[in-house]
């Protein structure tokens, strides 16, 4: 997974509520087998027109914003199903961090993984965050995950939390998968008592009518 | 004395491997679900690491988003459905995953087949690559969904790295009013607690109205407890799962099954056991409901009207409602039962089981489908569709003018054919009435089975107590 540090960008304002999974990436095109290249169907139904062509009023078709590395985002963004082509279509379109009130929680672990970060404040300061997301061209921030900071247009530093594991995973950009077979040992040792304790629900999708 | 433990805390407990991280642990997955649609870039991911599937004895696949449900002997028309389900098969031959055909009998909705099968019990902890598996919580599981990264993870670890949720305790008590089914039931509480209410924790669905209720309406419940931001939703077990679970396919026998009995009854909650947050409600309060919007909190009873965003004092929540009635083509203060419908769909994992086939057939039974009206019925398995036929639901359905088809996904989020036309307004007994989830600009009204046959008849929402 690509390290995240640091990010400039400019950052598009989405202030909607519940801007959910079928809305970021319609179930229609989930029939893809790929993870790459998913960003022609990104918000696909607000984006485009009937005909193809792109809809003006949407954010991401307007000038600088064509160009956004951020999403400033209203509460419970990414609810919805689970389905990951939300953040891969995201970070293919070139965005690399949302912030917003609250995100539903399959999407947020999902972005851990894809090297997109979620940014969760309190409304209050998303509404600010939100004004500075409307300054077209001026609408740049800077997040620096190390120091848990976004720098907003006019100098002033907000810092924001973030899981201290998951902090780590994304600034060394460190596989799960990796990590965990490092504890094959304990999960052995897991499997043996549980084996003891537990007997029936080993072997189970192998026994039909035993 | 130990510190009493919920159920969610006991199930998480044992199934604990390891920390992981400041505030993560490793745990143990028991059963991994998967299908075609979020799982080819996590075989492709596995591939390319040189890696196996860990336990494909604690795996089973099917297909069910894509696949159609009329015609099923001439396989799959487009290409990229039959693709993705192609794919799904040559990865089952290759890492040795067992498969549930879709000509089998024994296909149907990952969510549907899981407990018909007797493979989702008590104490597991149950995954799949999708937001419904909460479903699985009804037999006192611990079931959540999973991202692709995540599946790719669990067939190669048989692990998860989760943060541990906080406990949700809703509790809901008294008998359920004629007409009111546990749709409504959960209609009522994601309409109270809103579709974040529920995030960052595991509810646990408590009170005399749950213990009453059988298994097919707790899945009902537990299914949608992701439209209330929790990933898990489950319903401590008793004799009414344990009966359920008796005797079915992938159940234990003999004395596996007494030593597994023995084990279940220690896990629901202890008495005085701590919940971070708790919601009660009453039935009394609860009518049939119809959501009115684009998302599933807006939701009122049917006997009410469409809102008026200009009472409305907050003005996120004002702006919210204008848009959803704007996309939705409804004026404000219009009585719900007003409001005509071209299609029905009863169908999914919300709402496909037997009980619900019931309930819509004895709407239907005697009546005809309204005018204008399209109306699909898909059973969620091959398993469901065969008892219905044995009990002559079938019939009933297509002497009514229904559609009776092949188990599936369908049109609950319309990844195969079973697509509404053009903004089309639909009755339906699935789970979201996101914008566009149905078919292109389609407007969703979510209800219960017996709701969506009384709109079916009379072609537009309806009060399914007055059709007797």
């Amino acid at each position: 997974m690509e390290k995240f540090t640091q990010l400039r960008g400019i950052a598009a304002p989405m202030p909607m509520p519940n801007i959910d999974t079928d809305k970021i990436f319609p179930a229609v095109y989930l029939k893809t087998i790929k993870r790459t290249g998913l960003s022609k169907w990104l918000f696909q139904e607000v984006r485009f027109r009937a005909d193809g062509s792109e809809n003006p009023d949407f954010v991401l078709n307007q000038g600088p914003y064509r160009q956004a590395k951020i999403i400033v985002a209203g509460d419970n963004f990414g609810c919805g199903s689970s389905r990951e082509h939300a953040p891969w279509a995201l970070t293919d379109f070139g965005i690399k961090c949302v912030i917003a009130p609250s995100f539903a929680d399959i999407f947020y672990n999902n972005c851990f993984k894809n090297g997109l970060l979620p940014i969760a404040l309190p409304q209050d300061l998303v509404d600010q965050l939100m004004d500075d997301a409307k300054k077209g061209a001026n609408a740049v921030l800077t997040i620096d995950l190390e120091q848990q900071t976004i720098s907003r247009p006019d100098g002033e530093v907000v810092r924001f939390e973030i899981d201290p594991f998951r902090k780590h995973c994304l600034l060394n950009g460190l596989d799960d998968i990796g990590l965990t077979e490092q504890k094959a040992a304990d999960i052995g040792a897991y499997e043996e008592k549980a084996r003891a304790t537990r007997p029936w629900v080993f072997g189970m999708t192998q026994k039909a009518g035993a | 004395m130990a510190q009493p433990r919920t159920l969610f805390d006991k199930i998480w407990d044992s199934h604990v491997i390891a920390p992981a991280g400041e505030g993560t642990y490793l745990l143990y997955i028991d059963l991994h679900l998967i299908h075609e649609v979020t799982t080819p870039q996590a075989f492709e991911g596995l591939r390319a690491a040189g890696r196996k599937v860990r336990r494909p004895d604690a795996t089973i696949a099917v297909s069910d988003h894509n696949i159609p449900t009329s015609n099923r002997s001439a396989g799959i028309d487009e290409p990229e459905s039959k693709l993705q389900v192609d794919t799904l098969e040559q990865n089952v031959r290759d890492f040795g995953v067992p498969y549930f055909p879709i000509n089998s009998i024994n296909q149907g909705i990952v969510h549907i087949i899981g407990p018909e099968q007797g493979l989702s019990q008590p104490g597991m902890t149950i995954v799949c690559g999708d937001s419904h598996t909460a479903t699985h919580g009804a037999l006192g599981a611990l079931a959540f969904g999973i991202g692709t990264s995540e599946v790719e993870h669990v067939l190669a670890t048989q692990t998860l790295i989760q943060a541990h949720a906080k406990n949700m305790l809703i509790e809901v008590n008294g008998s359920l009013g004629a007409g009111v089914s546990p749709k409504d039931v959960i209609l009522a509480i994601i309409g109270k607690i809103g579709t974040a209410g529920g995030t960052g924790h595991v509810v646990e669905y408590a009170g005399s109205t749950f213990r009453a209720m059988s298994m097919e309406g707790r899945m009902t419940v537990c299914n949608m407890t992701i439209e209330a931001g929790a990933r898990a939703g489950l319903v401590a077990p008793d004799e009414t799962t344990f009966a359920y679970v008796k005797g079915r396919p992938y159940a234990p026998k003999g004395a596996a099954w007494e030593q597994a009995l023995a084990y279940w009854k220690t896990l629901p909650s202890d008495p005085g056991a701590h919940y971070d947050k708790s919601v009660r409600l009453d039935t009394a309060d609860i009518a049939p409901h119809v959501t009115w919007g684009t998302n599933p909190e807006q939701t009122a009873p049917i006997t009410g009207r469409v809102p008026d965003p200009a009472e409305i004092d907050d003005p996120l929540k004002r702006a919210a409602i204008e848009r959803a009635l704007q996309y939705m083509q409804l004026k404000p203060n219009t009585p719900l039962v007003e409001v005509p419908v071209q299609r029905v769909f009863i169908g999914s994992c919300t709402n496909s089981r037997i009980e619900d086939l019931r309930a819509a057939a004895a709407i239907a039974k005697g009546r005809r489908v309204a005018e204008g009206v399209r109306a699909l019925v898909v059973p969620g398995s091959g398993l469901v569709k065969h008892q219905a036929e044995e009990e002559g639901l079938d019939r009933v359905f297509l002497e009514a003018g229904f559609e009776w088809r092949e188990p599936g996904c369908s049109n609950c989020m319309s990844m195969n054919n079973d697509r509404a036309e053009h903004g089309e307004r639909i009755a339906s007994t699935s789970n979201r009435n996101f914008e566009g989830r149905q078919g292109p600009n389609a407007k969703t009204h979510l209800m219960g089975p017996a709701m969506a046959a009384a709109a079916a008849v009379t072609g537009h929402l309806a009060d399914v107590r007055q059709l007797g």
